[in-house]
């Protein structure tokens, strides 16, 4: 008897309950003209990522830089037995805009941390922080999430609601500023696996040229998204 | 226009290591991979600490000159942000040349051991690289990497300074670099002065005609597509940071 007592107080201490941690984190966007669509938020295992770079995007991340569809991811963290917030925003994050969210990773092994959301609007980029360890110690932590090209489509930058995977084009331009009849700026990536991405080209003519997005607006450079870690 | 005329054999023989390279950029070939390239063959047998270093290549249309990989100790450095580049970082700098940065350092007495990459890394590839030395000398040792975008006049990107000197076996470090520019040449972008596959120009000249003689970060390229009509490059080659990532894995 007495060593079953110690058997269940021996296997209450292994639970993973060590790296438990209740956080809140806060997502800005740092750009001046750059949308960004609903962002998946994913506390997972150890090697775990959703993109790589040097290596290709997955179908899940491609059709999220490409069109802002976060379902699959969903379903990949589901699969991972993750703790997620999807779209914390509740849409769209404007410029210089943030969201904020509590996370609790109680009773989980999830010590990882991954967010992305597609940039808007673009062929395929999105912006990523890729699987940083949740720190555990009461405090505030920042980090600056560069923009990366998932190197799937072509960065054309025509505007015409293409946005499905595979679909080339642009699928929106919330900002309302980009042009029209742009006869497409690039082919297929030189890198098409994940890298980072070289920014748009955009032009100053609105019903032509080479492209549909305004070369004094739709611009960025790394960081374009902030998260603020607060472990509570 | 006195510059075209002073040139740099062994960064003309890059020239066409790169114009080599393009096939593979291009035509999709696998990525390289480099031999191990130990240090100074060892007298006897000393405890030896092995690292593997790992240089991905983060561009989409920049490939890297092979890398200059540098064991030292705080006293060398490989540039100084606002001072002026050194004669052999502007021979990789303008041509991708690494050997006479890698000699400069073999001559410092700061400087543990070097190493090269084997060949350019295309965008989206790496290329692993490994270094040995005597265990005694790991008190306040550090590495840094150097390798130049070849298409542009002077950029460089790399690491510097990254303390390994307590990394034990089995652990390992990943840093990320941002763009610098040399300082060395003029950023005009034409095809004669770049001399990786967009341009197939010249690589080291003597001549410094840059904004100001210093390295300081780099600002980007223009191209074609931003309406730089004499320039070699379009918007496939432009880049933002960081370019490279370096990860350090002792070994041994």
């Amino acid at each position: 008897m007495r060593k079953l007592i110690l058997g269940v107080a021996a296997s209450a201490m292994l639970a993973p309950a060590a790296n438990a941690v209740d956080f809140d984190v806060e997502i800005t966007n740092l750009t001046n003209g750059i949308y960004f669509t609903p962002f998946l938020a994913a506390a997972h295992t150890e090697g775990n990522n959703l993109f790589v770079t040097g290596q290709p995007a997955s179908a899940s991340l491609q059709a999220m830089a490409e069109g802002g569809d976060i379902s699959g991811l969903v379903s990949d963290v589901q699969a991972l037995g993750a703790t997620y917030v999807a779209n914390p925003a509740g849409g769209l994050l404007a410029p210089a805009t943030s969201t904020t969210f509590n996370m609790n990773t109680d009773g989980t092994n999830n010590t990882r941390l991954s967010i992305v959301s597609m940039l808007l609007p673009t062929n395929d980029a999105f912006a990523g922080l890729n699987a940083i360890t949740i720190p555990t110690e009461p405090g505030t932590y920042v980090y600056n999430v560069n923009a990366y090209d998932a190197g799937t489509e072509a960065n054309d930058e025509i505007l015409n609601g293409g946005g499905a995977p595979g679909v080339p084009g642009m699928p929106a331009d919330p900002g309302g500023l980009a042009g029209t009849g742009g006869t497409g700026v690039a082919g297929t990536d030189f890198n098409t696996n994940v890298h980072i991405h070289r920014g748009s080209i955009g032009d100053s003519d609105p019903n032509g040229g080479k492209s549909d997005l305004d070369s004094s607006v739709h611009r960025w450079l790394n960081p374009v998204v902030r998260v603020t870690i607060t472990v509570n | 226009m006195t510059k075209k005329f002073i040139k740099y054999s062994a960064g003309l023989a890059l020239v066409s290591l790169l114009a080599a390279c393009s096939d593979g950029l291009f035509g999709g070939n696998p990525p390289q991979t480099s031999d191990v390239q130990p240090g100074s063959a060892l007298p006897s047998p000393q405890p030896v600490a092995t690292f593997q270093v790992t240089v991905s290549n983060l561009t989409n249309g920049q490939p890297m000159s092979p890398a200059a990989i540098i064991a030292h100790q705080t006293g060398f450095r490989v540039f100084e942000i606002g001072a002026p580049a050194s004669v052999a970082l502007e021979v990789l700098a303008e041509g991708g040349n690494n050997a006479d940065l890698l000699a400069l350092a073999e001559d410092n007495i700061n400087v543990i051991t070097t190493a090269s990459g084997a060949g350019p890394i295309p965008p989206g590839q790496s290329e692993v690289i490994s270094f040995e030395f005597e265990e005694r000398f790991l008190r306040n040792a550090t590495f840094s990497v150097s390798t130049m975008l070849v298409n542009t006049n002077d950029a460089i990107t790399g690491v510097n300074t990254i303390n390994i000197e307590t990394l034990e076996i089995g652990d390992s470090i990943t840093r990320r670099g941002v763009a610098y520019d040399a300082g060395t040449e003029a950023d005009d972008e034409m095809a004669i002065y770049i001399p990786g596959p967009a341009g197939g120009g010249e690589g080291f000249n003597a001549e410094r005609d840059d904004q100001v003689n210093a390295v300081t970060m780099h600002t980007g390229v223009v191209t074609q597509h931003d309406g730089l009509v004499t320039s070699a490059l379009n918007g496939q080659h432009k880049f933002d940071n960081p370019v490279i990532q370096v990860r350090i894995e002792r070994i041994e």
